[in-house]
């Protein structure tokens, strides 16, 4: 999954189908319709919906949720998840960025070593990771008892449910992530390429922006995409790391389905997310298209 | 053997440096990723119930491990689960992987975005629009929803897999099996399917533990009675510290890091 694949390649075997080479590739198909398109289409409808006072939805057409969306309260919501989800990424990127190129740089025997502790914790679940960072900033935890006993502090700090413990449980959830694609990426990279722009003159950070940077660029969209999309809309790390006092997009919508039951309301909210998550894609790929022209 | 040290052309001072500074960074990066996994693991075996402080050596925890029932039952429905959407899974992906080869469809295009979109999409949004499908259509919340969600989610991982594979693979093989007689059937198990078994196998690690630590998308779609391990998880580990969640995770561990293990000699198997 280092990748993003293509479209298939072009196989010159390959032959227009009949009838029996689409009855096969029907049931694949039908899935996809039935359960990523289909939802879609439902949750859109539904966003348009509104609801009794028995939380039952009503199928009359209002534009009422999406007004909603654009509450001051909710904004603020989705104006922080953002934020967080762009920090999250910005430090991914700062601390994956070199890792990943480094890792591309080795032997093939190092390298592959190397790659292999990148997979580990990104295939370990997020629960998991993140209930390690619980033990460790807990007021009972590793580092008040830490910098209790070296009598660096004289009380435990209150660490965990900060925005900072919610940083720190994103970045450490979704690191991997972006070093892996930024690893593949750099590995194509043909170091002749960086030895020709010192040769031509290009001091270090010349060459960084201009060549490294622009060729690695497919890489860097990945990891973007891995790292700032999933990270706005993440509510178990920040319910576990952050309490109930940072709330979330995600918390706010997973709200909407649970204890809140205004399901058109949540409807509305996932659309205006999915179509935040599109132009994200949209940006990067058109920021793309201008670094390699 | 060792490897022939390659002589390397002398680099000035400056790049020796950010070369230098980059493989220190590479360190940091490591020694962030694992030292809160090796405490976790390293506290499971603490004797005292706090976690801070070291008061001696136990396997207690994992021996609680074993009798705690939810903690059992939930892994019980997750591997259930898991077991069940990979071989859906591992069946649309790898008959779709060959057949978008194979075949030059109309909208091949097309199809083969929609594919990759549940690999991108967000999971809260998938979440909640699988659960009001279900709601619409009257299924009540259970394994059946819970297996048709991972589905969706995996299969595509394990076609992309396949098709990695499929690029390298000769596109004259299944011709000379047609033409030595083969049936189209016969050419894609006997002549093809050998080829693939690697990225097949690799594919359905990949959903399988996918499909195990699958959190977000579950809570959506989930019912009570197949409660599975992450959600357990999740309950306990909000609770705060707790010794078996400890030993838990460092089982947890120790199972990812054989899976990553096994898939990486597959795909060395695969790339001779």
């Amino acid at each position: 999954m280092q990748t993003l694949p293509g479209v298939n390649p072009e196989n010159p075997h390959a032959r227009r189908p009949g009838l029996a080479g689409w009855l096969l590739l029907a049931p694949m198909i039908v899935w996809l319709l039935l359960f990523v398109v289909a939802p879609m289409a439902i949750l859109l409808v539904y966003s348009f919906c509104s609801r009794d006072d028995l939380g039952r939805v009503v199928f009359s057409f209002t534009w009422s949720n999406y007004a909603r969306v654009f509450d001051p309260i909710y904004l603020q919501v989705l104006g922080r998840s953002v934020l967080y989800a762009a920090i999250t990424t910005a430090i991914c990127l700062a601390a994956g960025f070199p890792a990943g190129w480094f890792i591309a740089r080795q032997r093939a025997a190092v390298r592959n070593r190397l790659l292999l502790l990148v997979m580990i914790p990104f295939w370990t679940s997020f629960l998991i990771r993140t209930y390690a960072w619980i033990t460790i900033l807990k007021s009972e935890g590793l580092l008040n008892a830490t910098l209790l006993a070296a009598r660096a502090i004289p009380a435990p700090l209150e660490m965990l449910y900060t925005p900072a413990a919610v940083m720190v449980g994103l970045v450490y959830a979704y690191l991997p992530f972006m070093i892996l694609p930024v690893y593949g990426s750099a590995e194509k990279l043909d170091n002749a390429l960086v030895d020709a722009a010192h040769d031509l003159g290009a001091g270090p950070v010349r060459a960084f922006s201009e060549v490294i940077i622009p060729l690695t660029w497919p890489g860097i969209t990945a990891g973007v995409l891995l790292v700032f999309v999933p990270a706005i809309g993440m509510f178990a790390i920040t319910d576990l790391m952050g309490g109930a006092k940072v709330a979330m997009i995600g918390n706010v919508i997973q709200n909407q389905f649970t204890k809140a039951r205004n399901w058109p309301f949540g409807a509305a909210l996932g659309i205006v997310f999915t179509l935040l998550f599109v132009l994200t894609y949209l940006a990067l790929q058109w920021r793309g298209r201008r670094a390699r022209t | 053997m060792p490897a022939p040290i390659a002589k390397r052309p002398l680099l000035p001072t400056g790049l020796r440096l950010l070369n230098w500074s980059l493989g220190a960074w590479t360190a940091l990066v490591f020694l962030f990723l694992y030292l809160p996994i090796a405490v976790l693991v390293f506290y499971s075996f603490n004797t005292s119930k706090l976690n801070v402080v070291w008061e001696g050596f136990t396997f207690k925890w994992y021996a609680a491990l074993v009798e705690n029932t939810p903690l059992l039952s939930a892994l019980k429905n997750s591997l259930i689960i898991a077991a069940v959407a990979t071989v859906l899974s591992v069946l649309i992906g790898t008959v779709g992987a060959w057949l978008l080869h194979r075949y030059r469809y109309r909208f091949a295009r097309s199809i083969q975005t929609l594919v990759c979109i549940p690999m991108i999409m967000p999971e809260i949004v998938m979440g909640i629009s699988l659960l009001i499908l279900f709601t619409v259509s009257q299924l009540e919340l259970g394994f059946t929803t819970v297996i048709l969600s991972h589905v969706t989610f995996c299969f595509p991982f394990v076609l992309v897999a396949v098709q990695a594979r499929l690029h390298g693979l000769d596109p004259a093989l299944e011709e000379a099996a047609l033409d030595l007689g083969a049936t189209p059937l016969k050419a894609f198990l006997l002549v093809i399917m050998p080829c693939l078994l690697p990225a097949v196998i690799s594919g359905g690690l990949m959903a399988f533990t996918l499909s195990l630590d699958e959190y977000i998308i579950t809570v959506f779609t989930n019912g009570l009675e197949s409660r599975t391990l992450p959600q357990e998880v999740f309950g306990l580990a909000r609770k705060g510290l707790n010794p078996m969640l400890n030993a838990m995770s460092a089982v947890f561990i120790v199972t990812t890091i054989a899976f990553v293990l096994f898939s990486e000699y597959l795909r060395r198997l695969a790339a001779r």
